[in-house]
Formats: C-alpha cells, structure tokens, sequence
C-alpha cells in the first residue's frame, strides 16, 4: 500500500545532505554533539529524545529512539514514563486555553 | 553430520539474500586472520538440558532437552584438563546445576586449572539446594550468572515468569556465602543480554548502573558486569525471524564490525567441548554446527595442545562478537 512513512526510508535519512552537503554537515555535526554525554548522559538524552519525537508524532523518530533508547540501557518502564511527561505536556497545552477562556463564561 | 543439526534451516541463507559480506570477506577487507592462539581456556558445555527456555537462547536448551554429557565423556574431558594447562575450565549448559554429576565433575576439574567458572542461569542454582553452593564456595568456584535486565518485566520477557526475584533471592544469598564481597576471593559476575532486537548499552556505564541499582534496591553486591548481544542462532534466531526482526539486526551487526576486536577474540584461545565431546572453537560454533577446522573432530581423539595458528571456523554469527566493543 501507498504511505508516506515506511520503515526501510529510515536509514536514507542522511540522503537529506545530498542537495546541500554543506548544510547537511553542520546540521549532522550539531546532531551528534547535542547527543554526546555532557551534563546530562547520553541515556538521559535519549529518553528526552524518546518523548519529543511523541510530542511532534514523527513515526521515525519514534522507532530510531525506541531502539536508541534500548541501547543506552533503559528499560520499558523508564521509556513509557518519559512519554507520560510529553503527554502530560502536550495535554496541559491543550487543556490551559480552555481555562484562560473561561472569561467568556 | 550430527543429527540434531540435519533439521536445521542453513545460516546463511537468509544473509546471502540480504547480500551480507561474509565474515571472511569482511576480514580479508580489513587485511585480517582469524586464527587460534595458544588455547587458554577449556570450555565444557554438559547438557542442553535447563529449567528455563530462554528467548535469547542460541543453543535452545529447555527442559525438553534429555541431551547431556555421559559418564565416559566427562573421563575424557577430565583427562583432557589434566595434561592441556588449561588457565580457565569454564563449565555451562543448558544449566549445568541439573547435570546429575555436577558436583563430582566440579570437584575433579577444580585442581587443573587456576580459574574455575560455573554460568548460572541463578534459577537452578536455587532449586539445586544449599549443596552445590557451598561446594562451588569451598573450591572458590567464579559465578558467571545470568541477569538479563534490571527491570522484571524486561527480564521475564526473555526468561519466563518468576525468574526476575528468584535470581534476586539467589544472589542474595551467594552474597551471604561471601560471593561478590570485597576481599572474600569469591567471584560473582553477572551477563546482561539485551531483551530484544538490539544491541547491548556500553559495557562500563552499564556496569556501574547495575552495581547502584542492585545495591540501593536489593543490596545485592557483585563483582563485573559482562554485557554480550544476542547470538542470531538457535531460539533467538527463529524468534528474530518471526518478529519481523532478523533483517534489521543482522545488518546493524554487521554494520557494526570493529576490526580492533579480533585480536583479542575468546574464539582464539578457547576450546569448546559439546556435550557428547566433540569439538568446537566456541559455543556459538556449536550452535552453528561449525566444528573445530570444519570437520568433525572428538575428544577422546584430541591430544594437546592445539597448535596456534590454525584458522577458526567462522559464520555470519561472527558479527555478533565484533560489533561495537565486541564479546571477548
């Protein structure tokens, strides 16, 4: 079937250097030392990873750090409670409007 | 061929279809051999026979399997240890604690070598009593056990219910027979397996989080942490295949290939003895059916030692031990 996310598209990623390698290289560059163990580990990074790419739905980022995640060493637990925080994020986003407006009422 | 390998779906079919290099090739690339080194270490395996049937497994050893070592062959392998100056007898299963003879055969081998290695799936060891704990204390026998996962859950995926608290309890308990405290002698490692389809975290961070969590929650003491991957062979192999896993894994494994492990390789300087003698270069040779220079060799035909030199046998599950900081 036709879709716009498959996942043998996954390891093409670094095909998005090919028009502009130069762009590419800074952007891969700032990728890899954002991810690189500094104040926070590089499991910690992974399980912030984990939730933000829940928070902006994107299916590739959900399974590389699904994996990612797994081989830093955190477990299921720690991964769905990191995805509680972009849920309990993306809810309260949701629900704060609601009561800002209850001026109308 | 051996009967329990003639059913056998071959290795390397599916990685010729994925257009793997194989192992060789990828060793001729990087200008390397793979051949033995002075052996170092007698590896014993004495049954596939286990009271757990693991995910992970590449020998699948269940309770299921009647297959262990006999009488005559731990003779052999017996006097084998006696005249090979083995440094390391590393026995392992299947569980070797439900081998009948297991105690009489740890205290046979303990005199021939200066280290002395039990791999304990924990669970066994628990159910074989108080007997063979204090006998693998008494000749200061080095636990190698199995503990997958911090997590219960994440643990018990591979292992089966129930084995999470049991194994706690066990070590708990080797912990009060003086196993894994400072100065006692007594040696308690533990191997961590990845629960799925991917590969272990680095070896040392992982260490350290094990050392705290097991502490602070169980205050359980050990000694070293060894985390391997996933073999693709045997119970693991079929369960990568079904799930939908096996293309994805194999290919990071080989993506993975670091050739500064292969010099320090346990395939160089280990000899692997199946449960009915015959012989390999390691225990993921003998899941793979690959025995020692290709061909059919048994122990009670072996005399040491293995001359250096000789090529190793080798399949595509090599990447397994040459992926990352490799298994070594």
């Amino acid at each position: 079937m036709e879709t716009y996310y498959t996942p043998d598209d996954l390891p093409k990623f670094e095909q998005i250097g090919k028009d502009a390698p130069e762009l590419a290289k800074k952007f891969f560059d700032y990728y890899q030392a954002v991810f690189s163990e500094g104040e926070l580990t590089e499991r910690e990074k992974a399980l912030i990873a984990l939730a933000v790419a829940h928070a902006v739905q994107c299916p590739y980022c959900i399974d590389a750090y699904t994996q990612t995640c797994l081989e830093k060493g955190s477990n299921p637990a720690e991964m769905t409670e990191a995805v509680h925080v972009a849920v309990a994020i993306r809810g309260g986003g949701i629900s704060g409007p609601r009561g800002s407006n209850a001026k109308y009422y | 061929m051996r009967p329990e390998l003639a059913n056998r779906e071959p290795t390397t079919s599916r990685e010729e279809r994925l257009s793997i290099p194989t192992f060789y090739q990828t060793l001729l690339k990087h200008r390397l051999k793979l051949v033995k080194d002075a052996v170092s270490t007698l590896q014993i395996n004495v049954g596939l026979l286990c009271n757990q049937s693991c995910r992970h497994c590449h020998l699948e050893a269940g309770a299921g399997r009647s297959e262990i070592m006999s009488a005559r062959t731990m003779d052999q392998v017996f006097a084998l240890a006696r005249t090979g100056d083995f440094k390391t007898i590393d026995i392992t299963g299947g569980a070797p604690e439900m081998h009948p003879q297991i105690d009489d055969f740890n205290e046979r081998l303990t005199p021939h070598a200066p280290r002395m290695i039990l791999r304990s799936n924990l669970t066994a060891l628990a159910r074989k009593g108080p007997s063979l704990m204090t006998l693998l204390k008494d000749n200061a026998v080095i636990i190698t056990a199995s503990l997958p996962s911090l997590n219960e859950v994440q643990s018990e995926t591979v292992r089966g219910g129930g084995t999470f608290l049991s194994g706690i309890a066990t070590l708990k308990k080797l912990n009060r027979l003086g196993y894994g405290q400072p100065e006692s002698g007594l040696e308690l490692n533990l191997v961590s397996n990845p629960a799925g389809a991917f590969l272990p975290p680095p070896q040392a961070g992982l260490e350290k989080r094990f050392h705290t969590v097991l502490a602070q929650k169980y205050g359980i003491a050990f000694n070293n942490l060894f985390s391997f991957a996933n073999v693709p062979l045997g119970r693991y192999r079929r369960w990568l295949i079904q799930s939908n896993n096996f293309d994805a894994y194999i290919n990071k494994l080989a993506a993975a290939f670091n050739p500064c492990t292969v010099p320090g390789l346990m395939c160089r300087t280990m000899l692997s003895v199946s449960w009915d003698g015959y012989l390999y270069d390691c225990d993921f040779n003998q899941a793979a059916g690959l025995p020692l220079e290709n061909h059919p060799s048994h122990i009670s035909a072996m005399t040491p030692p293995i001359p250096a030199g000789r090529s190793i046998a080798a399949g595509y599950h090599c990447y397994t031990c040459t992926a990352g900081s490799g298994f070594t």
